[in-house]
């Protein structure tokens, strides 16, 4: 069981990470490093079983942050199509030396 | 005399006294600055306070260094009127202050030029004034500081300290290429003196290490002080020619010796007047100063090894020479003068690293000579540019009609520059080239023909400054120099005759510590130290 | 050191004598200058307001009209006239009331122009020094009294004879390591032969000047500059060390910087004097490195304890030779000699007192007296004392050349004076040190009085050519001519002088030429010197050439010399129809010099009479005085030989029948009366022009070392090198450049987009996991 559970995380960690490394949307990319955190949230409470409670004491402290981290994000987020006015983040390079 | 001092405590206080008034001055005028700024007070009647404190407090250190001249010992070869307390006990370092035959003029030199100095910015700065002056006194507590230390660590505390304050006179005071020369003058300097701080961590540890082996302390922390390092610092021999190079890097920028100098010109020419005087007057002992008090006894095989004390002579008779055609080309007046003390520390380099107690002594009245000419030569190119806001020769002219007594006053200073007899600069240069003559013949006469070319430079200027057709319209109606700037003009000249007539009493008090000095670097008493050195030529 | 201390210990023959108060002879002119300097300063001295960023807006004080007027009178009359009492108002308005009957519009011309003057420049040019009178009590009287006080100290020393030097030590001026430096005076015969010398030919020459210098708005600053050079030649006469004695050397060359330049709005001025120093300062480094070979080899300066030491030493050691060498090039700057003497020449832009005190009678002889004065190096080192004759024979036959055709007055005296320098080289070369001194002391008398009567001369020129308005060269001597009328005393004065340098008895200039001349005979046998050799010739052969050239400069001398009388006191007048008839002769404070110096220049000679002519009075009493100071030194190079009597007066009845060939010659031939004035004067060709051009060594100079070496320093180690190489590529480059280009690299990598650097992230993360893994 632990290890399907594993792959199954880790899958859903590659699926999230190539779509952070190829995708322009800001907001799919967005969506990309939520399931990547889903991701490991698996992978804890898949350990708890190994563990004890505390892989799922701790998935739901991850849940907790994320939902404000996905609060924030999203205003980030906002704000950068408000500044930009695209979402793309191709045109997004302020930071270029 | 030294009775009545030694009665008040003369000898415990008067270091720490001098050192630190400066600092308290200069907190007492930022403080006073920030209450006037906040209370909306602008303009000349509110900055009073802040020339005459500033003022008052250099003419008080003047005064009160004038004891030094009878508490020290002229006989003692060591330290004297010594200080001591732990600074930073963890790391071994003290604040450990005193003054031998070596430092004492040059600590009178500072009190006696702050005073002037300070006054050729009275009627020419006009904004933040304050700060100016506050600027000043920091950087007066770090040259007395150099000169005073007796710990590698304060040592390089004061002379790091020193380039703060002067980056922002030139900074924020000087002229249109400001910050160029400014940022120049600071990373080279700053850089040059990172390998001494290495250097002197290295040593520190080192000493701790020995002093703790040999039983002497209970634990193996570091110890800074100079009299430790000179006893129980043995480097190898490849240890001791990084280390020199590392000390070198330092004290080399800020001699200047060819080929570290280009900062020099820069500095001095965007450089307020009274940024000058100190820069050339004080600034650049402090790398000699460096030179004789660190090099010289702690690297002793090197400075005599074969070929690289040469290599430094050489540099130093080089730049002599070189930076002398240069100066013979210059448009700009204060450029030159820049030049100038390029050539003239050059004399004392050839003194310093020929290690003889004559070349020393004249080493050390070079530094003190070139301070005063320099120092009454660049006030007066800023009562020039004052007056006219231009320092090129070419526009003056002829001044000596309408300023009959600023040219006496320049003639005066240049006669010093070129070392005439009679004046300051004569006893310095003459010394050295002699002193020099016995250990590198040929270098020294190459040296010797600088003179024809310093008599060349100045005297070129010269006479293009106050000789030759008053043709120019503007000059035709420019002021002789006023009481204040006479006031600062009689006591350096009046100082460049007198002891050019009479240095018996300086050389005097400054012979103890040198011979000393040479035994200790040559491991022999001087005579034989000589006839050694003889011998191997 | 042993001798000098035994010399000082109070014994002395001389203590308690007016010989102890010789201090106060070098300290009186000092005095002189201090108060004549403090003079100048007042007078000059206006302190500015407090902020020199205010300017005087106010008009300049109008100069009071009285002056201007008396001023305007004064020029016109010549200086001699009593003025008119006519107001300013009638001045201005053109009212013809002035006096003396000369043209009205012309005084009117010269007030406006004073008038203008005084306002153009923003000065007010006072007609005469404020503090005239003042300023010539101090400056005569102070050398008038040191002149008494060190005639006073030679009759003592008349009296006692000493035969040590007295050494009076004062203070310790330098001491370092092995060097001690007292400041002390070394009184012996040949320093106060000297003294007397400087004092009192000064003394004239100050006298002279307050005739000669009246008018001149810097009065006070030019005795302070004159004092103060009195001050410095006494100390370079009478110190007792090297040292002592290159404080006088260099102060002399630095009043005779500031008295060159002394009118400095002319830019020729301040070059020549600038000139002077810098050339002087060529031979100063030979002055240097001699001192250091002495401090390091005899571990002394004084001059008992080297000339000690250098007698100790066998004859022609390198070390010796080569600080004879040193110390000569040092005499070739300060005494004008080749390759050095170019500085001479162009010192004639001084005032011409200066030129008569300075570049004639003393400072230029320095070089003289410091050969003498180590008589002992030179002993030791013959073959630079050959250098020190081939010198001085080649120079004087050089400057004798150039002197045939220069037409400028002071030109003239001044290529004599760097040849008659040439004979006194000549004489100290072959160890004749007393034919030295001797021809030293005639030169200052008969050169000084040339000086002062082509001073005289020019002073004429000048206020004549001020009252026509004219602005010829008031120097040249096309432009003169006929002056015998004008200026009988000085016409005859100058005659005497030319006499005496040209070698006829009995003057001054013959018995001492006749005695170098003679001395180089016979030391040509049988000496030291014969038997040391330079250049592969034995030292024989150079003395006999050096005889012949000597004669031919003879031959030389008498022609220009004779030349400059006839075309400055006979002939026709040059001058112009207007101007002659302002020319007259100086005042008496002028003229008695020139006159004291005449006799000087007649009686001269009897200060040492050869044996051969015992009957004009005592045999050689400079040579006896002398003995204690030079003759074992010239026993050691020259000694040994004698001329027969036979001989001798060959020689002499030679030397005489050159002069009187040269006068006669340049009487005949020359022709005064086809001279032009220099403005209608066609231009010399060949060699004449090459003459005339001085052999254009000036330029020389200045084509192959002045500016190469000034085009080298700026384009070469200037913007090439410091600024180029070290500067911008060194510091700029490396210190600067370099990390802004790492720099500028770096920020390549930063392309701004998240996935950029998320990607960067990722290869980064699984780089870190592998390594840990795989390991």
């Amino acid at each position: 069981m632990i290890v399907e559970s594993l792959f199954f995380s880790a899958l859903l960690f590659v699926v999230g990470m190539v779509g952070v490394l190829t995708r322009r949307n800001v907001l799919i990319i967005f969506m990309s490093v939520e399931l990547m955190l889903n991701a490991v949230n698996l992978s804890l409470v898949a350990f708890s079983t190994l563990h004890g409670l505390s892989g799922q004491v701790f998935a739901i402290l991850v849940m907790t942050v994320a939902a404000a981290e996905a609060a924030v994000g999203l205003a980030i987020v906002i704000a950068v199509f408000r500044h930009f006015q695209t979402a793309d983040l191709m045109n997004v390079n302020l930071l270029k030396g | 005399m030294r009775e009545f001092l030694f009665s008040v405590g003369y000898d415990r206080w008067i270091l720490p006294t001098l050192l630190f008034l400066p600092a308290i001055g200069a907190l007492l005028t930022w403080f006073h600055g920030i209450y006037e700024y906040r209370a909306g007070h602008v303009g000349r009647s509110y900055e009073g306070f802040a020339r005459w404190l500033p003022f008052s407090i250099f003419i008080v250190e003047f005064v009160l260094s004038l004891g030094l001249w009878w508490a020290y010992d002229p006989s003692g070869a060591v330290f004297q009127l010594t200080s001591t307390w732990d600074w930073i006990p963890d790391w071994g370092v003290h604040m450990s202050l005193g003054i031998d035959g070596i430092s004492l003029f040059l600590v009178m030199m500072v009190t006696f030029l702050l005073p002037i100095a300070v006054l050729s910015g009275w009627t020419s700065i006009d904004r933040a004034v304050h700060s100016y002056h506050a600027l000043f006194l920091v950087l007066t507590t770090g040259m007395l500081g150099v000169f005073m230390a007796r710990d590698l660590i304060m040592f390089y505390f004061f002379w790091e300290l020193v380039l703060v304050p002067m980056y922002l006179i030139i900074g924020v005071w000087g002229g249109p290429r400001r910050l160029y020369a400014a940022t120049k003058f600071f990373l080279y300097t700053f850089l040059g003196s990172l390998f001494m701080l290495v250097a002197i961590l290295y040593i520190g540890f080192m000493v701790g290490d020995a002093m703790y082996a040999a039983g002497l302390t209970p634990t193996d922390r570091p110890n800074f002080l100079f009299e430790n390092a000179m006893a129980y610092f043995t480097p190898s021999g490849t240890e001791a020619f990084w280390l020199f190079l590392a000390f070198f890097a330092a004290f080399a920028v800020k001699v200047p010796l060819i080929p570290f100098h280009t900062w020099l010109p820069d500095a001095h020419v965007e450089a307020p007047t009274e940024g000058s005087v100190d820069l050339a007057a004080i600034l650049l002992k402090m790398g000699t100063y460096g030179f004789i008090r660190i090099t010289l006894p702690l690297f002793p095989g090197v400075v005599l090894h074969s070929w690289v004390g040469k290599v430094v002579i050489v540099l130093g008779v080089v730049g002599i020479i070189y930076t002398a055609l240069i100066a013979l080309v210059q448009e700009d007046w204060k450029k030159l003068v820049a030049y100038s003390s390029v050539s003239h520390m050059g004399f004392a380099i050839l003194g310093i690293f020929t290690v003889t107690t004559v070349g020393l002594q004249g080493a050390m009245m070079v530094q003190l000579a070139h301070g005063l000419s320099s120092a009454a030569l660049f006030l007066m190119i800023g009562m020039l540019y004052e007056r006219r806001h231009t320092r090129m020769l070419s526009d003056f002219g002829g001044l000596a009609r309408v300023m009959p007594l600023y040219a006496g006053f320049l003639m005066i200073a240049t006669l010093s520059s070129i070392g005439v007899p009679g004046t300051f600069g004569f006893v310095g240069e003459f010394l050295t080239l002699m002193g020099g003559f016995g250990p590198v013949p040929m270098l020294t006469v190459v040296a010797t023909t600088g003179v024809i070319l310093s008599a060349g430079y100045m005297l070129w200027s010269v006479q293009r400054i106050i000789f030759n057709p008053l043709d120019k319209a503007e000059n035709k109606r420019l002021p002789d120099v006023n009481w204040r700037e006479a006031g600062m003009l009689i006591p350096i000249c009046a100082m460049i005759i007198w002891i050019g007539i009479y240095p018996a009493p300086l050389l005097r008090r400054m012979e103890p510590s040198l011979s000393r000095l040479v035994e200790q670097v040559h491991g022999v008493p001087t005579s034989a130290a000589v006839s050694r050195v003889r011998e191997a030529r | 050191m042993l001798l000098q201390e035994a010399a000082a210990a109070g014994a002395h023959p001389l203590a308690g004598t007016a010989a102890e108060w010789l201090w106060l002879v070098i300290l009186l002119p000092l005095l002189g200058a201090a108060i004549n300097g403090f003079l100048s300063t007042i007078t000059g001295w206006r302190p500015g307001p407090f902020d020199p960023d205010f300017h005087r807006t106010g008009e300049f004080p109008a100069a009071p009209a009285s002056t201007l007027v008396e001023r305007a009178s004064r020029l016109v009359g010549g200086g001699d006239v009593a003025t008119g009492t006519s107001g300013p108002a009638t001045l201005v308005t053109g009212t013809h009331s002035v006096a003396d009957g000369t043209d009205s519009q012309y005084v009117e011309d010269v007030y406006e122009d004073s008038l203008i003057e005084a306002y153009d420049e923003k000065l007010e040019a006072p007609p005469r020094h404020r503090f005239l009178p003042l300023v010539s009590v101090v400056g005569v009287g102070t050398m008038a009294i040191a002149f008494v006080i060190a005639v006073l100290a030679f009759l003592a020393m008349v009296r006692v004879s000493p035969e040590t030097p007295l050494i009076r030590n004062y203070w310790t001026w330098m001491a370092a390591g092995g060097l001690d430096v007292a400041v002390s005076l070394h009184v012996d015969q040949l320093s106060i032969v000297m003294t007397l010398v400087i004092t009192g030919v000064g003394t004239l020459i100050h006298l002279f000047s307050t005739g000669y210098m009246r008018d001149d708005r810097s009065y006070a600053r030019f005795f302070a500059y004159m004092n103060l050079f009195v001050f410095f030649m006494l100390v370079l006469v009478l110190g007792s060390s090297y040292l002592i004695m290159f404080i006088g050397w260099e102060g002399v060359g630095v009043c005779s910087y500031l008295l060159i330049g002394f009118w400095f709005t002319e830019e020729a001025n301040a070059d020549a004097g600038k000139k002077a120093f810098i050339v002087n300062r060529i031979g100063d480094v030979g002055f240097l490195v001699a001192m250091f070979m002495m401090f390091w080899n005899f571990h002394t300066l004084d001059f008992m304890g080297v000339n000690a030491a250098a007698a100790a030493l066998p004859i022609g050691t390198a070390l010796v030779t080569t600080i004879a060498l040193f110390l000569f090039m040092a005499c070739a700057g300060k005494s004008a000699q080749l390759p050095l003497y170019v500085w001479l020449p162009d010192a004639m832009a001084g005032p011409t007192p200066v030129s008569a005190l300075i570049h004639a009678a003393t400072m230029v002889t320095a070089g003289v007296y410091l050969v003498v004065r180590s008589g002992a190096v030179f002993a030791a080192a013959p073959s630079a004392s050959l250098v020190v004759a081939m010198i001085g024979t080649l120079t004087a036959l050089f400057a004798a050349l150039i002197g045939l055709k220069q037409w400028d007055i002071k030109k003239v005296l001044a290529y004599s004076t760097i040849s008659q320098l040439g004979y006194m080289f000549m004489a100290v070369g072959v160890g004749a040190y007393t034919a030295g001194v001797f021809h030293l002391v005639t030169h200052a008398f008969f050169k000084a009085l040339l000086f002062l009567g082509a001073g005289s001369v020019i002073f004429a020129m000048h206020r004549a050519y001020h009252v026509t308005g004219n602005h010829d060269d008031a120097q040249d001597m096309r432009n003169m001519g006929g002056f015998r009328r004008f200026m009988p005393v000085t016409w005859a004065m100058m005659w005497i002088a030319t006499l005496a340098i040209s070698g006829i008895p009995p003057f001054a200039g013959f018995f001492s030429k006749d005695e170098i001349l003679g001395s180089v005979f016979a030391h040509a046998t049988g000496s030291t010197l014969a038997e040391a050799s330079l250049l592969g010739v034995g030292g024989s052969s150079w003395l006999y050439l050096f005889y012949a050239l000597g004669l031919l400069t003879a031959l030389i001398t008498a022609v220009y010399m004779t030349r400059m009388m006839l075309y400055t006191f006979h002939g026709p007048t040059r001058t112009g129809e207007v101007e002659s008839r302002h020319l007259r002769e100086a005042p008496w404070t002028m003229t008695v010099p020139v006159v004291v110096l005449g006799l000087l220049s007649i009686g001269g000679g009897w200060l040492n009479i050869p044996e051969l002519l015992g009957m004009l009075g005592p045999v050689g009493r400079l040579e006896h005085w002398l003995d204690p100071v030079v003759a074992s030194a010239a026993e050691r190079l020259g000694g040994g030989a004698a001329l027969e009597h036979a001989l001798e007066l060959t020689l002499i009845a030679i030397a005489i029948a050159i002069a009187v060939v040269g006068i006669v010659g340049a009487v005949v031939l020359l022709r005064p009366a086809r001279l032009l004035p220099k403005a209608e004067s066609p231009r010399e060709v060949g060699i004449q022009a090459l003459l005339a051009d001085k052999f254009r060594v000036d330029e020389l100079y200045d084509r192959f070392i002045v500016q190469p070496l000034l085009t080298a320093s700026r384009r070469v180690l200037y913007r090439g090198l410091d600024i180029g190489i070290i500067d911008r590529i060194m510091v700029v480059g490396f210190g600067w450049s370099l990390p802004r280009f790492l720099a500028y690299l770096g920020s390549r990598l930063q392309s701004g987009l998240v996935s950029d650097y998320a990607w960067v992230m990722v290869v980064g993360v699984i780089l870190v996991l592998g390594v840990f893994t795989l390991r």
